[in-house]
Parts: C-alpha cells; structure tokens; sequence
C-alpha cells in the first residue's frame, strides 16, 4: 500500500518519544530553520535531519510519494523565483558579482546562486522533519499533543480521524476505480489525453465522496452516543507523561532555536554573507 | 416483580425529510433483565425504534413527535444524548465505521475519554472490558488487524465500559460469517446472564437471532407493532409470511410436511422442539413424496483455475494451490469466513491483481497478458455496495456509460440499453434519478450496467449482504433468470440460504486453500468442512436427525429440490 502521508509503524527511539514533546520539537525545529538564513547552521540543521531520519527506521522508499512531490515543488518553486526576482541576492549581500549574462534583464550572479542555495538547504532542513513527525506519531496521539497545547480537542480529534480514514479511502478508491476501469475506463494508459483522464477521475470520485458521506454519518452518530463532545475538556488513552527523553530532544530544539538567534548577533543579520 | 426499564406511550414520529410518520402510536414496554428481538422488513421503522431509545432521536435527527418515550421512568427529552448514553449502549450494525479509535483499547476507552476519566482508572476499566468480551490479549491491535466478530467484540467492550443496563444491537449479524455470529449471539447471552442487563436486538434473520432464546419478539410493519408475543407463539402463526420474514428453514419444512406447529411443540428452537412421533412420520413420507431431479450433465469450462496461489507485498501468502474449473451456465458461490481469501480469488479472476504463481485460463486459453478491461468484455465484477460504483445521475445514463464508454454508435447504444432494460425491469424507471431508487432497485442497476457489455460471466461480492427476506429474494430472483439466459454467474457470500437456496455447487476457501467443491446440501452437513471454514450447520440437518430419517444429508437436498419446484410454478 502507497501511504502518501501517514503513520508508519517501526520499533524505534523516535516513536518511542510522547507525540506532544515531537510536536513541539517540530515547532522549535522549523522555526529556528526558518528565521536563520546562516548557511552553515542550515546544512547542520539538515544533517541533522537526516540522522534522525535515519534513526527512526523509516527509509526513503516509505515515504518516497511525499519526497517526489516536494523536490518537484522544490525545483519548480526555484525557477520561479529566478524568473521574478532575479537580483534578490544581490539586494541582500549588496555585492554584484555576474558570472553571465542572460538573454533581457536576467543575469546570473553568485549573490543569487547563494541566496537559491540558501532557499534550497532550508527545504532540506524542514522537509524531512516534517515527514518525520507524521510517519512517527500514531494519529490519536498527534491529536492529543494538539490539544495538549491548546487546540480545542474537537478541532484535533477531527484531524486524527481525518488521518485515521486516510488508508480505508485509498483502499476504497482502488476498488473503485479497478470496476471503473473493468466497465471502460481508461485510467493508467497513457494515450489517453490528460482531460480525459481528469473527466474520468471525476467519474471515480462521485461514488467515493457519496461512500465517504454514509461513512461520515456513521461515524458521527458512533462518536455522539459515545459522549464525544459533551464537556470541554476530554482525557486521552494515548497521551503519555514526559518522560527523560522527551525533555531531552525539547531541550536540543531548543538549544537549535538559541543557536539560531546567536547567530543573528554574530552575522549581524538573518544572513551569512559570505561576500564581504 | 418486574419494573419497566423503557416504555413508549403512544409514540409516533415523523423525520423533517419525510411526509409521513416513521412510527405510528408505539406502545411498547420492556421490563428489566429482559432479551427482545425486534423483527420487521427493512423500512418498517425498527431502526427508527432504536433511535428513539439511544437519543439519536430527537437529539441528532429531527422530526416531529407526539407521545413520550421513557427510559428507567425518565422521559428521554428531560435527559441529554450524553445522560441516555449512561444507560443505553448501541453497538451499531457497522463495525467498522464505529471503530473509532486506533487501537482496540483506544476504542474501548472512547467514552472514557470523553468523561475525563483519569489515565490509570480508564486503563483499568477498559481492560475489564476487554477481557469481559474476550479481546483483552488484542489491546494494541489495530481495526485491520482484526476479524469482523472481534470488531464487534471491541463495539460492545466500548459501550459496556460505562456498566450501562441497557444494550441494543442494530443486525449485529449482518456482516458475520454463521459461525461469527453465531458466538455473537451466545456471547449476548452470557452477558446478559452475568449482568443482568437489558437486551434489545433488532434482526431479521429470525433463526440465527434466536439460537440462545428470547423473551419476546416484537414484531414491526410499515412502523406499526403488529405482534408482540413469545417466540415459540409468534413462530407457530403465519405473521411472519405476512410480514415478509423469512421463518426458520426447519419450521418450513414441518410446515411443507403438513405438520401442524403449536406453541406446546417449543418452535423457537429445534433443540427443544417438541416433534412427536406422528410428526416424524409424515417428514418421511413427504421426503419419500420429493421427486429427484436428474443431475445436469458437465459443461464445459468458462474459467479454469490452474494451481494459483497469491501473496499479498508483504509476503504473507492469501491463496494457495487453487485448482478448479468454472462452468458456463452455472450459478455457484465462494464462501469461507472473512480473510479467508474469497475476495482475492474474484479479484485474480477479474484481473484486478495477478497471481503470483499458477495459470487463469478463460475458455482455454492463458489470461495473463490481458488487461483489466479486456477481461471485463467476459467477466463482469458487481461489488457489494451499489453506491460504490454508481457515477451518473439516471438510470439509462448509468447503464448505458460503458457502452459510451467502449465507442459504440449512438443507435447500438440506445438498442442495447433498451434491451437490458426491459430484461432487468428497469424501463419504466430509465428517466429515474438514482437517488430516488431503493437499495434493491439500485443493485439492479449495477447489474444491468455490466450485463449490457454482454459478459459471459458476472461476479458478485455479497450481492445481498443486509437485505432483507423480501429484498433479498427480489435480488436473487432477478440473478436467477440473469442466469437462466446463460450468464454463468459466481457470487462471495455469507449466507448460507443464499448458497443453499440459489446455488448448484459452493466452492469452500478455508486459509487460503480450496477445502471443499460441491453441492452445497453436501457441504453443510459435513462437520468437518463447517468448521474449517467457519459455517453452520443448517437446522434442516437437525430436524432430519430429530425426525431420525435413514438419510440426514439427503434430506435438505430433498427440501432445496422440494422449494426450487415450488417456487418455479409460483
């Protein structure tokens, strides 16, 4: 089965961690990449990222829908901001150096080459975990780590059960989708034009959304006679006290986050500039 | 002295959606510690019934009503849904939509959660569901990691954790292999003993549901009660014919003899029946009476299964070594309990997966390099749930899209459509939208809409799976002269009336082998088979026993020959 973005279950330090200290890992994590510009720090960071990546026992090939999908966003995401705002490296490391010219306005300069690294190294240095925390935290106890830090539960509970029916809809589609194509429908043959293939995705879709609603009717009467919903405050089977190790990796993201703004002191700026 | 625990006085509720009543002036009153099966077609209201005592109604579906329903002496509109949930549980029909959680203990402790009850008493208590319902070693299992009655188990520990007295079951065997359901419906019981509480079951399959007794039947019809009286009362009337549900196979039987049932005899059961010697007499002589049927001639095979075995990617192995052939005209089953493989082997036949060893032969020749769709021009696959395959809004736009579909001219559409329609009776609803069509009528539309591409074999997943005596029989009738124009026909089943009723041959799958190959009369007076594959013995084989006839496995070839005969000159 292709999980595109779900829970994968492995013997492992990191799953071992509560969901609630890898959320607000997560959060100290993305944050310290994202405000830092520092290259060094950066490619740290992402090394970093991807020992952990290592340690938690999922491969690449696990995740491999969600990595295509993101260096196809990486790359396209990159020539867009080539094309509309070609001089930002130099503005920022106020140097110019060209290393050619380009047909119109464009030239291509160091300044911008170091700043599209930059962009670059930062996606390496979030993406991954990212990915992480999903594939390492059981969905009830994603929501439970939400509302630990104060989403309302309702709102996390939905997102849980959101991520729960993730697989059933996949396997489902498939269903679908094999009687479609038993009755004609051409979906995986390539001589087909991409409008087509669309229309004829849409075919599979009304079936499953109409399957996904009686689903969702039962579901919600399910919870209801269940007492979902009737306090504001709920307890939850999953959530787990901190213990040693979660204190431990909130501490290192947090030690990455000071890191990060150290380094706005030092480089006098988010950027590292290498050209003075 | 017996206290009423839920009493409706003159009830009658009416859904915002609909112009008419659901329930018409109910008066119902069940006292505490007592077992009631509620009984009736589909659409008579009993859903409804168990609505109005959870509090789904009035608290989540609107509507108008007169009258009051009252729970321990409370009316249920002074409570909340939440208050009536502490002592009413509802273990749904649906087991695996009400599978919230995503492990058995998380599901158990759902309620608990939402009580705000501290981690280690809710761990506590829900392990002393569990284990009262016998999953306590599966506590970090998730949903797909178990059977169909263990999810069930999993529902009911859910709403046990709360001690509530009362407990209603919505077809809590609708989509259990006979077996399953069969400890279900034991398990029921012994809760019941141990606890003292109240049950409600809402089933039409009357047999299976009273298999440990009932105190009562509280028979529905077009949302009236229509009889409410002792099983071994109600079964010796003819309510149930007139209701359209189906009595126990055992009771035809003895009614086809010309035995007379009275309540003295014990019906409910066949255990306690009482069948004196007089009435043993004229079984034998009825069953001597039934003219056998010559045995049809061997045909020759459509598809030829040639040891093929299937592994799913993580190398645990479905199906091995099948080995056997399909005969063009024929009309059988694939049964076996659930994860016993049946859907995988009607996925290999229609190309939806591949074998991983072995050969699929269609008419002689090798299916391996065909695709998906051009196998579909010879073997039709209808799955179980219509609303999973229906994409446009008509009738005649719906059958007629793989025809669109396939190129065909717009006049060889229309003929083609036109033809299947009358064939299904679905022309006088061919301008219909869908939505207005009944479950029934709907399945008929799927079907229509692979027969029109003129397959020479149909596949169905559980083509009745929930219906009722009457939908079902329409559904079956209508596969049947399908059939009789020569569409050979396979159907994945549970249900052994179905198999027994419908089918010339059954093919047995117990953990991934094909154990048995035969009548399914044979089948399901073989002990050994029943149990491998998780079926139950029908009560005709009980009922020959009790009446001590010379030939036991004979005689419910000799009814299924007897009903076939009958029914064709209805």
């Amino acid at each position: 089965m292709n999980n595109f973005f779900n829970y994968i279950d492995r013997p492992s330090p990191i799953h071992k961690i509560t969901g609630a200290a890898k959320l607000v890992c997560l959060i100290l994590w993305t944050f310290a990449a994202m405000t830092s510009f520092d290259t060094r720090f950066l490619a740290a960071v992402s090394i970093l990222g991807v020992i952990l990546f290592n340690v938690s026992g999922i491969s690449f090939k696990d995740v491999k829908a969600v990595l295509i999908f993101t260096f196809g966003f990486m790359a396209f995401s990159a020539v867009m901001l080539f094309l509309f705002s070609p001089e930002h490296g130099v503005e920022i490391y106020s140097t110019r150096s060209v290393i050619c010219e380009l047909p119109g306005k464009y030239a291509l300069t160091k300044e911008q080459l170091f700043y599209q690294l930059n962009v670059l190294v930062k996606y390496f240095a979030t993406v991954p975990v990212v990915i992480l925390f999903v594939s390492t935290t059981q969905p009830s106890e994603f929501a439970a780590s939400l509302n630990k830090i104060g989403v309302s539960y309702k709102i996390a509970y939905s997102v849980a059960i959101a991520l729960r029916y993730i697989p059933d809809i996949q396997r489902e589609f498939t269903d679908i989708s094999r009687a479609n194509q038993a009755r004609g429908i051409e979906m995986e043959s390539k001589k087909i034009s991409l409008v087509k293939r669309l229309k004829n995705s849409a075919a599979i879709l009304f079936p499953l959304i109409m399957s996904s609603m009686d689903r969702i009717q039962i579901i919600a009467c399910a919870m209801e006679l269940r007492r979902f919903g009737e306090k504001s405050r709920r307890s939850w089977y999953h959530q787990r006290p901190f213990a040693l190790p979660d204190w431990a990796a909130m501490a290192l993201c947090g030690v990455l986050l000071a890191i990060s703004f150290l380094l706005f002191k030092v480089n006098g700026s988010r950027y590292y500039n290498p050209f003075i | 002295m017996k206290t009423p625990i839920i009493e409706f006085n003159d009830y009658t509720f009416r859904y915002d959606a609909q112009s008419e009543p659901t329930l018409y002036n109910i008066n119902l009153t069940i006292y505490k510690g007592e077992k009631i099966i509620i009984a009736g077609p589909s659409g008579c209201g009993k859903s409804t019934l168990i609505s109005c005592i959870n509090g789904l109604i009035p608290f989540s579906f609107r509507g108008q009503a007169y009258g009051e329903v009252k729970i321990e002496g409370k009316s249920t509109l002074d409570m909340s849904i939440a208050e009536l949930s502490k002592r009413v549980g509802t273990v749904l029909q649906d087991s695996d939509n009400q599978f919230i959680g995503l492990t058995v203990g998380e599901d158990i402790a759902f309620a608990l959660e939402n009580d705000c009850i501290p981690l280690p008493e809710m761990t506590e208590r829900v392990k002393g569901a569990a284990q009262s319902v016998g999953v306590g070693d599966h506590l970090s299992h998730a949903p797909h990691e178990l059977s169909g009655g263990q999810k069930q188990r999993v529902s009911l520990a859910g709403v046990m954790v709360d001690e509530v007295p009362i407990l209603l079951f919505d077809e809590p065997l609708a989509n259990l292999d006979p077996a399953t359901g069969k400890s279900a419906i034991e398990l029921i019981e012994q809760i019941r003993k141990e606890r003292g509480v109240t049950v409600l079951i809402v089933e039409h399959r009357l047999e299976d549901a009273l298999q440990r007794g009932a105190d009562r039947i509280v028979l529905m019809k077009e949302g009236r009660i229509i009889a409410d009286c002792s099983p071994n009362e109600l079964l010796s009337s003819d309510l149930l014919l007139k209701t359209g549900i189906r009595e126990p196979l055992y009771l035809s039987a003895l009614k086809y003899a010309g035995v007379s049932v009275t309540p003295e005899k014990k019906p409910g059961n066949i255990g306690e029946m009482v069948i004196d010697p007089e009435d043993s007499q004229r079984v034998r002589s009825w069953v001597k009476s039934i003219q056998k049927s010559a045995p049809k001639e061997k045909k020759t095979p459509i598809v030829s299964l040639k040891n093929v075995s299937f592994a799913y990617q993580n190398g645990k192995e479905a199906l091995s070594g099948i080995t056997s052939e399909i005969c063009e005209g024929e009309m059988l089953s694939l049964v076996g309990k659930n994860g016993a493989g049946k859907s995988t082997l009607a996925k290999l036949i229609c190309g939806f997966e591949k074998p991983a060893r072995g050969e699929i032969l269609l008419k002689g020749e090798d299916t391996a390099k065909l695709s998906i769709k051009q196998r579909a021009e010879h073997i039709g696959y209808v799955m179980q749930n219509p609303n999973q395959m229906i994409s446009k809004t008509t009738v005649k736009e719906e059958v007629a899209w793989g025809l669109r579909l396939r190129g065909y001219s717009q006049e060889e559409t229309e003929d083609k459509l036109n033809e299947i329609l009358k064939v299904c009776g679905l022309y006088p609803y061919r301008n219909w939208p869908i939505g207005s069509l009944s479950y029934g009528q709907k399945k008929r539309v799927t079907v229509s809409s692979i027969l029109v591409l003129s397959p020479e074999m149909i596949i169905l997943d559980e083509p009745t799976a929930g219906q009722d005596f009457g939908h079902y029989t329409e559904i079956m009738e209508f596969l049947k002269n399908v059939n009789s124009m020569g569409v050979t026909i396979m159907m994945v089943t549970h249900d052994m009336h179905l198999m027994l009723e419908y089918c010339e041959r059954a093919l047995v799958l117990s953990d991934g082998k094909l154990i048995a190959d035969d009548k399914p009369e044979k089948i399901l007076t073989n002990s050994d088979i029943i149990e491998k594959a998780a079926l139950k013995e029908t009560s005709l084989y009980e009922l020959a026993l009790k009446c001590s006839l010379e030939e036991p496995g004979g005689f419910v070839g000799s009814f299924i020959e007897y009903e076939r005969s009958f029914k064709g000159h209805e």
